[in-house]
């Protein structure tokens, strides 16, 4: 690990769905994610930075939070709904030293982490998705956490400080990306690729909403808001993955938003959004929710009970 | 086949890689300590491949919660599949070399009767997808000999989409779809729901994660759930169970949110038939049962 002491450069969200680089033809839509995702491309490479640090929605975890350390997996994944427009075939480029880094991490602050490292394990199609827009050649290491199933806000916020602990404690020069929907309601029937559109109206407002906020900055705001957001507009899982980039990045709204694009695919909220530190930004607002520094563990609020009685 | 296709048995065959992991099969590459703590299942597994035993079958249809599905009802259309299988949350117990048919013929008749009955579906022809663990494990654990074909459908989300009734209500028609097209195409089929019961993990695991002193249900409401769902099977009320399901996938975080257990109960046309529990027990603290429905023998003694 280097002695100097790592950074965040800044973060961005990404969406999960496949379909921009499985077929960017069959949409215009999908095109034009797949074509600013290079402007996010060119910006990560112009920033120095030197590791890629995703939490990606699509990989699952139950136990605990597991941190991919395999250096090089190489498979290939077909997407279980969208099968027919091909095969992701890759070979990636992870920092299996910060993964262990960021397992202790997880762990001093009380979670549950592991490292994996299987030939043929299954790498997301969120992570490669993400990985084949902005890192197409591998330049830049990348590492990858996982969404545990059923971790709560504050179990994620820890996770992210653990992400900023891991990093500074690396020397890492960091870009902390988010892989996620904004509203995640897909067709559930199959539809003309070209006659994509956001799933309902309400959704598309919602979403709208959100992006506004974060083309201000105001990236905490928009963590204070996800629990609504998700209620209201089928938030990719709970909106975890914003959680955790608020809490990577250090909670606050003291960011340049961009919002690079923003488009349907299948229904679902696809956004592209960056997020550079900023000297001023949005100004930090009244917030109402917990804050969390450790993670104690599940709550278990009937074991416990019934273990009082026996 | 010109004699009529029937369903031979109806079966719950819970998929935890656990079970694979401690049965040491060769396809899989992680060994296990053998300390025991799912042995109530692998017995019940057991007991159920004796039963099955005595009966001949053609095909293993399995509805899985492991090809998870946002556009429908999805089947797999490719005769042959081989490749590893690396369970993305149990890594560390499930590596599987996996090799297996397809029924690919009575795949595409379900797939049309579903679309007929007005259902979204689709067949999977891409050769290079990774058949499901789910999949894999329930018909490994039924037929390990891995000399039948299968059919493989996928878990549409409508439950997680939209509601647990409305799940319900596909699965309906999936099931009815599945038992009119394995009547039509002269099979006799295994059906297989690869589904737990209560379904809430343990988010952690010891260092032997098959130590029996960490293994037990996850709290008391999920016992007591499972406990009354597998009275219903054993009673032989299988129309009271669909009837409630919606209540038990929400009260009890179950897994039969997927729809593989409503499917199964519609594909048997819910026979009044008292079911077998060959076993019951907790992986990870999730309930777990392996039960039959022997629609075979049961038409012999009705015959008699």
């Amino acid at each position: 690990m280097s002695a100097a002491a790592g950074e965040l450069l800044g973060g961005y969200l990404m969406p999960y769905q496949p379909l921009p680089v499985l077929a960017p033809e069959a949409n215009a839509g999908w095109a034009s994610l797949a074509a600013n995702a290079a402007r996010i491309r060119a910006e990560i490479e112009a920033s120095g930075a030197d590791l890629l640090l995703l939490f990606s929605t699509r990989w699952v975890s139950i136990i605990g939070h597991q941190m991919q350390a395999d250096p090089k997996p190489e498979w290939w994944v077909v997407d279980e709904d969208f099968h027919e427009f091909g095969t992701l075939h890759y070979s990636l480029r992870m920092d299996a030293e910060f993964a262990t880094a960021y397992r202790d991490a997880a762990r001093a602050r009380g979670l549950h982490a592991r490292t994996v490292a299987y030939q043929g394990f299954p790498i997301d199609v969120g992570t490669i998705t993400t990985l084949k827009l902005l890192n197409p050649d591998n330049r830049i290491a990348a590492s990858v956490v996982s969404c545990n199933a059923y971790s709560d806000r504050a179990e994620t916020l820890v996770l992210g400080k653990a992400a900023a602990d891991a990093v500074r404690a690396s020397g890492r020069k960091a870009i902390a990306i988010g892989v996620s929907a904004l509203s995640n309601r897909m067709f559930s029937r199959w539809i003309d690729p070209a006659q994509d559109r956001i799933h309902s109206q309400k959704d598309d407002e919602w979403n709208r909403k959100l992006l506004e906020l974060l083309a201000e900055g105001r990236l905490e705001d928009v963590s204070q808001l996800a629990r609504e957001f998700s209620r209201q507009a089928n938030g990719d899982s709970r909106m975890k993955a914003i959680w955790w980039l608020a809490a990577t990045l250090g909670q606050h709204n003291q960011y340049t938003g961009t919002v690079f694009d923003y488009q349907p695919v299948w229904g679902t909220g696809a956004a592209m959004v960056g997020l550079q530190p900023a000297e001023a930004g949005s100004g930090d607002l009244e917030y109402d929710e917990d804050d969390a520094e450790f993670f104690r563990g599940d709550r278990n609020v009937l074991v416990s009970q019934s273990d009082d009685e026996s | 086949m010109s004699e009529p296709g029937r369903i031979v048995a109806g079966i719950l065959s819970p998929h935890p890689p656990h079970l694979i992991y401690a049965s040491n099969p060769p396809q899989n590459e992680p060994r296990s300590s053998r300390a025991g703590a799912w042995n109530g299942l692998l017995d019940g597994y057991e007991k159920l491949r004796a039963e099955l035993a005595r009966h001949e079958f053609d095909v293993l249809v399995a509805h899985t919660p492991h090809w998870k599905t946002r556009t429908g009802h999805h089947f797999l259309g490719v005769p042959h599949f081989e490749g590893k299988s690396v369970d993305p949350i149990f890594p560390n117990l499930f590596q599987y070399n996996f090799a297996l048919d397809i029924d690919v013929e009575l795949s595409e008749a379900i797939h049309d009767e579903a679309a007929a009955a007005g259902l979204s579906t689709r067949m999977m022809r891409n050769p290079e997808f990774r058949v499901d663990y789910g999949t894999i494990t329930s018909c490994h654990l039924v037929h390990p000999a891995w000399d039948k074909p299968v059919v493989a459908i996928s878990s549409a989300r409508t439950a997680f989409d939209y509601s647990n009734e409305a799940g319900d209500q596909e699965m309906l028609a999936l099931g009815r779809a599945t038992r009119r097209a394995i009547e039509a195409s002269g099979r006799r089929a295994l059906c297989l729901a690869s589904n737990s019961l209560s379904h809430r993990h343990f988010t952690s695991e010891p260092e032997d994660p098959e130590d029996p002193s960490f293994e037990h249900v996850y709290n008391e409401n999920q016992s007591a759930w499972d406990r009354h769902i597998l009275g219903l099977m054993k009673a032989g009320e299988t129309r009271r169970i669909f009837d409630e399901m919606p209540d038990f996938t929400e009260q009890c975080v179950a897994e039969t949110k997927d729809g593989c257990l409503s499917w199964l109960l519609a594909a048997m046309d819910f026979p009044p038939l008292p079911a077998t529990v060959h076993g019951y027990g907790t992986v990870i603290g999730t309930g777990n049962a392996v039960v039959s429905w022997d629609l075979d023998s049961a038409r012999t003694e009705a015959s008699a």
